[in-house]
């Protein structure tokens, strides 16, 4: 099928072939990569490219921070990316009157540990939508669904908050460092039994992970129980050095102990050349056991490309062609190792890159609810979302993090080890976050909160987009075409063509010349106290508001 | 659908009159076949429900081998099932004492059970094994679509261009829930449509703009957004209708949001009643990944096993119950499966971990009823690593249900499946079916390996009924590490001779397949 005629002239007939995956452009087919690499970006550095970057590091982006780096060259706004802000404090016990006290930091009441998680997941929730311009919170995010934990496995929230505050502590830190935390997370020795790992009976689960998913990735398998970069011997390898560890459950931190931890040399297969670790028998030793194994799997090169091509499934696209891995991923993965694992010089490298800013990387990644939700809020403002009265904030923030479950971001509540299928599900990746039931779910959302209100948890309040907001945001409201291109210039990544235009256009003036859309904002700025001149353009801009939303480009990053 | 060739496949089924593996020949009375004759071409379109389990299905805690209780309760004794608790099933074998539901069936002649299913050189990585389990592809190839997508794209060619249409107004494939599986996807599009509430659908249209997407990623990503919005149009009333005209009538489903697998069941059964002409339908629960505390719930495992097994179990007995009270009974069939089973050997927390074979379930009145295949066979004194070795491959299973349950022909198999697999006696009033429960299977013996243990060649005598055979030595992991026979012996009695010079000293397994029938045997290596 030609393309270029592909979706012209809709009819019922047609619409079956809409069915069609394009035969040019599925997962599995060719991709429209170009040359670029991690050279440095040159070229025209504008609205567009700010945009795209903002919504790339970000969950979307306001029309106010567009502004803020418009006077600045790209290598200012990534140094103010690369700025992780000041630590925020623990989540509070939202049902205290006063507000003051963080559940965490309080004595434990396990009964109320369910509400503790929704605490949490608010809390968060809240981080995101109030995020200042850092790549911080998209960070933390990222190590969220790469380092999985699920509490319906830790069973204490406790734990998950500090794994989740240890993510964001090394959201633009160490890799290496974090791989370590990690290991010896307490949320993490519950969730993949490594506090059952103990000498004699190891549990392998966590040792396998480590190396499948977290760090050095599985290769095909070349032989049997051998996955290229690793072997199922190099797994009882691996838990064994890890036996000893369990979580304390008082101190919630992790706790070491001899008589658990294997002692005895382990030897590694010939794809980690046949490394030996000698077995050591106090917690000192067994901490150096465990930094040799990490320095063993660090030290491949695989792992470094493995963390890479998740970061750029992350921030740029899913398809990673024989080009892309030479000049992005080789690249990205030297400067990882070359500065001991710290990912910052290679965010700063990637969002400074040719290649990011390549007309073909704009656009095409699709949002995952988290951006969709959050970043469809921070488009505008709810003062609903930060009531006086801490339990209602509590329900507002709640309410978004449920949204974002049901388009299966469920925070916490991840479906397995592998985080998000998204990005590790061949062919589709992306697209994974689409189907017939999400999108309906994500259309719905932004129709709600453009005109049929976005009912927030209890009762307690309904979010309805303020369309004078957006008529703010236009530098000429009354000009029929900046308001359209505009608008759309913040909600899309690409400009939208004309004929598109024109139907935008047909649904906020149908049937009407350009001058009767002036005629009527301007009746409206002569009386601004005027209900009903007010409603009149109100309404439609809600309308045209609903209708951008709604369409596909919006569900692109 | 291309009945005549299933009218074909299923004719000399019903003719035949004879004892099926110990059960009358009145099950026959109302066969496939009649149905298709009988009835209206639209309404007797079969259905297959597939039951994901996801986490991998603990087996033997599933299907416990009472012929070798000691074994198997010295083998796990911190989470063994007490022997007087389990269900039994025959005097050999027994189930899970909170599945109550299957064991009703089983007794109702409802239920197949499917012994020891996997593939050779099992994979331990849940998200590896799955897509093995779903494309249906070998241990080390790497397939990016699934077995049913492949299926229905032989079955209704072209697709999605030019449907829906006057034969097929409805999805191909429909999965309950937020998630699209992989089983579904083909080369062009995912054959299938996931949503959790078929009485809701939102429409959404807009904003095509008529305007082709751009030639890039970009536009890519567009055209695949635009094309799910159009497919909820194009579908959403035919399903919404279908859920709306049906209601479920079984008592047996618990109260909505109780039981995750019964919620969708029931919904599914709403949409077959509501006239939907859907062929497959997939199902999920979660939760069967139990490295620690597998009996007792906690810490690393949130529900026990039994509690899912029950729920499992439940779901499936009401869904069974609902289409009797719907008629519609005969015309649906469901299976089990999860992407591996666990090790023989619990750990020291109290659970298992990642592991290879496992039984499965066939469900529906089409089912021949009864267990397939032989207990698993527990070694006296497994190591932690040691695995139960297939007696059935997952593709053996899956060609059985496509040739004898949907009519496939064997050249639309090959297609689906890459190559032949023995079809199993699963589905009733099949030739496969009939043949193989015949007294076939009473002549395929395995002798003894001689000598036994072995230090270098052994020789392994069998006998068989004629036909395709493959005899191969397993490892105690479940990897196949010799194929000794892979090609059609006359009948009669062989020998094969096993060289076991250069494989490290422990205890092997021998499998011999023949036609549809498997036998185990085990064989020491010493040196």
């Amino acid at each position: 099928m030609n393309r270029r005629t592909f979706l012209a002239g809709v009819s019922p007939g047609k619409l079956a072939s809409l069915l069609h995956r394009s035969s040019a452009g599925n997962a599995t087919g060719q991709s429209y990569r170009v040359s670029s690499g991690l050279e440095p970006y040159t070229g025209a550095w504008g609205y567009q490219q700010s945009a795209h970057l903002l919504r790339r590091a970000m969950f979307g982006v306001r029309k106010q921070e567009l502004d803020t780096v418009q006077g600045m060259t790209l290598s200012a706004v990534v140094d103010l990316l690369l700025q992780p802000g000041p630590t925020p404090p623990p989540p509070p016990d939202y049902n205290d009157a006063n507000g003051s006290t963080a559940w965490s930091t309080a004595a434990y009441n396990s009964s109320r540990d369910n509400a503790f998680l929704a605490f949490t997941l608010s809390w968060w929730s809240g981080l995101m939508l109030s995020q200042e311009i850092s790549l911080r919170e998209k960070m933390t995010l990222f190590w969220h669904n790469h380092f999985v934990s699920s509490w319906v496995s830790v069973k204490d929230s406790r734990y998950m908050y500090r794994q989740n505050a240890l993510f964001r502590q090394h959201a633009l830190g160490n890799f290496k460092e974090l791989a370590k935390q990690v290991t010896l997370d307490p949320a993490m020795l519950r969730y993949l039994n490594g506090n059952t790992n103990k000498k004699g009976t190891p549990n392998e689960n966590y040792a396998r992970e480590l190396q499948e998913l977290f760090t050095i990735g599985k290769g095909p398998e070349i032989a049997p129980g051998n996955y290229t970069n690793y072997t199922e011997d190099d797994i009882k390898a691996a838990a064994r050095v890890l036996t000893g560890y369990s979580d304390d459950t008082g101190a919630i931190t992790h706790k070491f102990t001899a008589a658990n931890h294997d002692s005895g040399n382990k030897t590694f297969s010939a794809n980690y050349g046949g490394k030996v670790i000698t077995g050591r028998n106090n917690a000192s030793g067994a901490m150096a056991e465990l930094d040799e194994l990490l320095e063993m799997i660090f030290g491949q090169d695989a792992t470094a490309l493995y963390i890479c091509r998740k970061l750029y499934r992350w921030f740029v696209y899913y398809q990673i062609d024989a080009a892309t891995e030479q000049n992005m991923i080789v690249p990205m993965a030297q400067l990882l190792r070359s500065n001991n694992f710290d990912v910052a010089p290679v965010l700063r490298a990637l969002f400074s890159s040719a290649h990011f800013y390549d007309p073909a990387n704009i656009g095409c990644m699709i949002k995952n609810p988290v951006d969709l939700v959050i970043g469809t809020l921070r488009l505008f403002t709810f003062p609903d979302l930060n009531p006086d009265k801490l339990n209602l904030k509590y329900f507002g923030l709640r309410t978004l993090r449920r949204t974002m479950a049901a388009m299966q971001a469920d925070l916490m509540g991840h479906p397995n080890v592998a985080g998000w299928p998204a990005y590790w599900q061949e062919p589709v990746y992306h697209r994974a976050w689409i189907n017939a039931d999400t999108l309906q779910k994500r259309v719905k959302f932004t129709n709600d909160l453009a005109t049929d209100g976005y009912k927030l948890d209890e009762g307690y309040a309904t979010l309805l987009i303020d369309p004078m907001e957006l008529a703010s945001f236009i530098s000429d409201p009354s000009d029929v075409s900046k308001l359209i291109d505009e608008t759309a210039a913040l909600l899309f990544p690409n400009p939208i063509t004309q004929r598109q235009h024109d139907q935008i256009k047909a649904v906020l003036l149908p049937g009407l010349p350009d001058y009767e859309w002036t005629v009527e904002w301007e009746e409206y700025q002569n009386e601004p106290t005027n209900e009903s001149k007010k409603k009149a353009v109100a309404g439609k801009l809600s309308a045209m508001l609903k209708y951008m939303l709604a369409m596909a480009e919006y569900q692109l990053s | 659908m291309k009945r005549r060739d299933f009218l074909k496949r299923t004719a000399p089924a019903a003719l035949l009159p004879f004892t099926i593996g110990g059960f009358g020949v009145r099950a026959y009375a109302r066969t496939p076949l009649l149905d298709a004759l009988t009835a209206s071409a639209v309404d007797t379109d079969r259905v297959l429900v597939l039951v994901q389990m996801n986490g991998g299905n603990d087996g033997l805690n599933t299907v416990i081998p009472l012929d070798q209780y000691s074994s198997y309760n010295a083998a796990r004794t911190n989470i063994a099932i007490a022997e007087n608790q389990i269900l039994k099933l025959t005097n050999a074998t027994g189930i899970h004492p909170q599945m109550t539901g299957i064991k009703t069936m089983y007794d109702e002649q409802k239920v197949r059970v499917v012994q020891s299913v996997g593939y050779p050189n099992p994979d331990f990585s849940h998200f590896r094994s799955t897509d093995i389990w779903l494309t249906a592809s070998d241990y080390d190839q790497y397939i990016s679509t699934g077995w049913l997508g492949r299926y229905l794209q032989e079955e209704f060619p072209g697709f999605p261009a030019g449907y829906p249409n006057a034969q097929m107004p409805d999805p191909l494939a429909i999965q309950i829930g937020s998630t699209i599986s992989t089983a579904l996807e083909t080369d062009v599009a995912n054959m299938g449509m996931a949503f959790s509430d078929p009485t809701s659908f939102y429409n959404i249209v807009n904003g095509t703009g008529n305007d082709p997407a751009p030639d890039t990623n970009a536009g890519n990503e567009l055209d695949y957004i635009r094309q799910v919005g159009q497919q909820i149009q194009l579908f959403a009333t035919p399903v919404r209708n279908a859920a709306n005209k049906a209601a479920n009538k079984s008592k047996l489903y618990p109260a909505a949001r109780q039981n995750v697998l019964a919620d969708q069941l029931a919904i599914v059964a709403k949409l077959i009643s509501g006239g939907l002409k859907t062929r497959i339908y997939i199902v999920n629960i979660g939760g069967f990944d139990t490295h620690a505390n597998q009996n007792s719930g906690g810490n690393g495992t949130p529900v026990p096993h039994g509690t899912l097994l029950g729920q499992v179990s439940v779901a499936i007995q009401a869904f069974q119950d609902d289409l009797r009270l719907l008629g519609l009974e005969d015309r649906v069939v469901g299976m089990t499966f999860s992407e591996f089973g666990r090790r023989i050997k619990s750990n020291s927390s109290a659970g298992t971990d990642h592991g290879a074979a496992a039984p499965l379930v066939v469900f529906g009145t089409n089912v021949i009823p009864g267990i397939l295949g032989a207990n698993p066979i527990i070694p006296a004194n497994p190591t932690p690593n040691d695995n139960l070795p297939m007696q059935f491959d997952f593709r053996a299973v899956y060609a059985s249900l496509l040739k004898d349950w949907f009519g496939t022909p064997d050249s639309e198999l090959q297609k689906v499946l890459f190559r032949n697999f023995p079809i199993l006696p699963i589905i009733k009033g099949t030739s496969s079916g009939v043949e193989s429960e015949r007294g076939e299977s009473a002549v395929i013996t395995l002798g003894a390996a001689y000598p036994n243990p072995v230090r270098s060649t052994t020789r392994i005598p069998f006998s068989i009924g004629g036909g395709h055979t493959e005899l191969s030595i397993f490892d105690s992991e479940g990897r196949r590490v010799a194929t000794l026979i892979d090609r059609t012996l006359p009948a009669g009695t062989h020998e094969a001779t096993f060289d076991a010079t250069e494989l490290p000293p422990g205890s092997y397994y021998c499998r011999l397949q023949s036609g549809a029938v498997s036998r185990m045997g085990q064989v020491v290596v010493v040196r």
